[in-house]
């Protein structure tokens, strides 16, 4: 089976976020870019994938800070490529990225077709989860969200992808090949890859990189304005003993009418 | 931080027993008697499938394959015991038991969630829980006395405080770094930090067997510490204590280095006159295995304790070169999840029980890791009420008159 990861940087939120001059972008030097958690699982469940059925595994994002570390450590995992859009002026809104990748796929030497494309269901810049439906849309072919594990037989010409919805109910779907996932999460956490493995693939191997083609598409939704939370100081911090405390509870309760 | 090394040797594929007897030390194999003293003084001996005389042995016979494949490096808290008593004095946890870890960790199947988390937040934030990089300075502002950082006064200064990252983020860790600035201050002492710039010194990935990440961890502490000029390092970590003294050389690190209770009690006199403050506490002290096994170090600490005012020392049946492991070192302290699903014994609790039975209502230690492994012991076993675990900079700091 031949699986291509889509993987993407997103801000590091364990760092503080800046609101940028314009007051309506984040301050994206201010901020540390990570990999998307969720692609990394897109990862974890491809290269478990191919633990099991062999085929190979090849993993594509557009260049931005630090994305060549995380391109290394793909293939120090054993991603048996890695790739790099370049030239594209950041960011690019969901639906652009879809058209973005759908017309720039192909142009990757040996690449097209594949079986499966996989990539996190959702984004910390990316809640609705957009890229990977939009980007099924553009290659017609089937799209399935919000994946925590997928079944496979060599040769079969389809997979089945497991999903979880509120109250511990599990469904399958049978999907059919070519398909693209959004993962949530793999079937196991993303494996460990010590740094001297990483550090070795940074040597030998190598990142390949492919041209963007202009993407001729305006953003439909525009950020109006971007702030950080604002303190309301609305709490009332009751102190004192338990019986006093209780007591107030109880009238601030009785006095909303709410016993 | 970049993945890049100057120093680090990368990963290596075939091991063989000729690969191993090259190594620093690697000879060292052959000259093992195999009494088992090793086995019998390791406090996870009793659990590992291959304890080290075993491994030795299995190694010598050629059965490498076997070692790299057995978990039992996993339960190596590198305590040093097992060096400290060997009748041959190989150099066990200092050169031989590092150089198969840092093997079976290469052919780790899985590395156990929690420490593959605090392997991977050490590499990306340089301090195992994750916190933001950027915020390591942060306890600075309630330190109650001024902390001079060195990104923002670069001036020369004599000691450079390394001050690690379980005292610069932990909640009781950082009750260690206000009190150390406190002492600081008391003596008078010319003292800076690096501040946001310092990362982990990284000694417990190296000996959980990460020694790629160590060399990018002491890549990046060596770079910051050349832009410095100062006398001596002080560190409160016992580990980057270690580290400095005996890994950082040979990335060409050649300043004097003192952990805060040496440096402390080599200033004893000066201090003496401030500790005024009678505290009327039965003290017990809890030898880490880094400061005390590894490098001798038994007695600053006691006379650091004897000399406050209304300090009553008491001994565990299990001190200085006899003292039981924590359980923290060499990656134990992020194994903890790990070794309960393996049904081993909490080798804290099994410690905290001795200190319990001492009647003491104060254990007293010296190595960052030990306040919350000791405090989550004495919960665990229900002694939170009548025994309390401070460093001893804490105790030293409470004797401060106001």
């Amino acid at each position: 089976m031949k699986i291509l990861v889509l993987m993407k940087m997103v801000p590091d939120i364990v760092e503080e976020l800046e609101v940028a001059p314009d007051g309506k972008s984040l301050d994206l030097d201010a901020a540390r870019p990570i990999v998307s958690e969720s692609d990394d699982h897109a990862l974890e469940q491809a290269l478990l994938l191919k633990d099991r059925l062999g085929g190979s595994v090849v993993t594509l994002g557009v260049a931005s800070r630090d994305l060549d570390d995380v391109l290394f450590t793909a293939l120090a995992k054993g991603s048996d490529r890695a790739v790099k859009v370049e030239g594209v002026e950041q960011p690019l809104g969901t639906a652009a990225v879809a058209v973005l990748l759908a017309e720039v796929l192909p142009a990757v030497p040996g690449l097209m077709p594949v079986d499966l494309v996989v990539t996190g269901c959702q984004a910390i810049d990316d809640l609705d989860g957009l890229v990977a439906p939009f980007l099924a849309e553009k290659l017609g072919i089937p799209y399935v969200g919000v994946v925590t594990g997928v079944e496979a037989k060599a040769g079969e010409g389809r997979v089945t992808v497991l999903k979880e919805y509120a109250g511990g109910v599990r469904a399958r779907y049978a999907v059919t090949l070519p398909a693209v996932l959004g993962i949530q999460a793999a079937e196991k956490p993303p494996r460990y890859v010590p740094v001297a493995k990483v550090r070795a693939t940074m040597k030998t191997g190598k990142i390949e990189t492919v041209a963007a083609p202009a993407v001729g598409i305006a953003p439909a939704v525009e950020v109006l304005r971007m702030t950080k939370p604002e303190a309301a100081g609305q709490a009332e911090m009751l102190e004192g003993d338990p019986e006093a405390v209780a007591s107030k509870v109880a009238e601030i309760l009785s006095a909303r009418g709410l016993i | 931080m970049g993945l890049t090394s100057a120093h680090g040797a990368d990963a290596q594929t075939a091991v063989t027993l000729e690969t191993l007897l090259e190594a620093p030390g690697g000879r060292e194999l052959l000259s093992c008697i195999q009494c088992g003293t090793c086995a019998g003084t390791c406090p996870y001996g009793d659990v590992m499938d291959w304890p080290p005389r075993r491994i030795i042995g299995m190694l010598r016979a050629g059965l490498i394959e076997e070692v790299l494949a057995s978990e039992s490096l996993l339960s190596c808290v590198t305590c040093y015991a097992c060096m400290a008593k060997c009748p041959r004095g190989l150099r066990l946890t200092d050169l031989l038991l590092p150089l198969v870890k840092e093997q079976a960790f290469l052919h780790l199947p899985e590395v156990p969630a929690e420490l593959q988390k605090a392997l991977s937040n050490t590499l990306r934030y340089g301090n195992p829980m994750g916190e933001s990089a950027r915020k390591r300075s942060a306890w600075a502002a309630t330190g109650g006395v001024p902390v001079r950082v060195l990104a923002q006064d670069p001036r020369p200064v004599d000691v450079l405080w390394f001050v690690e990252c379980y005292t610069a983020y932990h909640p009781r860790g950082q009750d260690n770094c206000r009190a150390t600035a406190k002492l600081f201050a008391a003596l008078g002492t010319d003292v800076a930090i690096l501040g946001h710039e310092e990362k982990c010194a990284g000694e417990c990935a190296r000996l959980a067997g990460e020694t790629g990440l160590f060399d990018t961890l002491m890549d990046a502490n060596l770079k910051v510490l050349g832009k410095y000029e100062y006398a001596r390092l002080v560190t409160s970590g016992v580990h980057a204590y270690d580290a400095f003294l005996h890994e950082y050389p040979r990335g060409g690190f050649d300043q004097p280095v003192e952990h805060t209770t040496t440096y402390f009690a080599s200033r004893l006199e000066a201090l003496k006159p401030r500790l005024t403050k009678k505290l009327g506490y039965t003290v017990t002290y809890h030898d880490s295995c880094v400061l005390g096994r590894h490098n001798g170090i038994y007695e600053e600490p006691r006379r650091l304790l004897r000399a406050i005012p209304g300090v009553k020392l008491v001994e565990m049946v299990h001190n200085r070169i006899n003292s039981i492991c924590c359980g923290g070192g060499g990656g134990g302290m992020w194994l903890d999840t790990y070794y309960k699903a393996k049904g081993y014994e909490r080798l804290a609790d099994r410690r905290v029980r001795e200190a319990v039975a001492t009647g003491a209502d104060v254990l007293a230690v010296s190595c960052p890791y030990e306040v919350s492994r000791f405090e989550d012991a004495l919960k665990v076993l229900g002694h939170d009420k009548q025994m309390v675990i401070r460093d001893v900079v804490e105790l030293l700091a409470e004797a401060l008159e106001g």
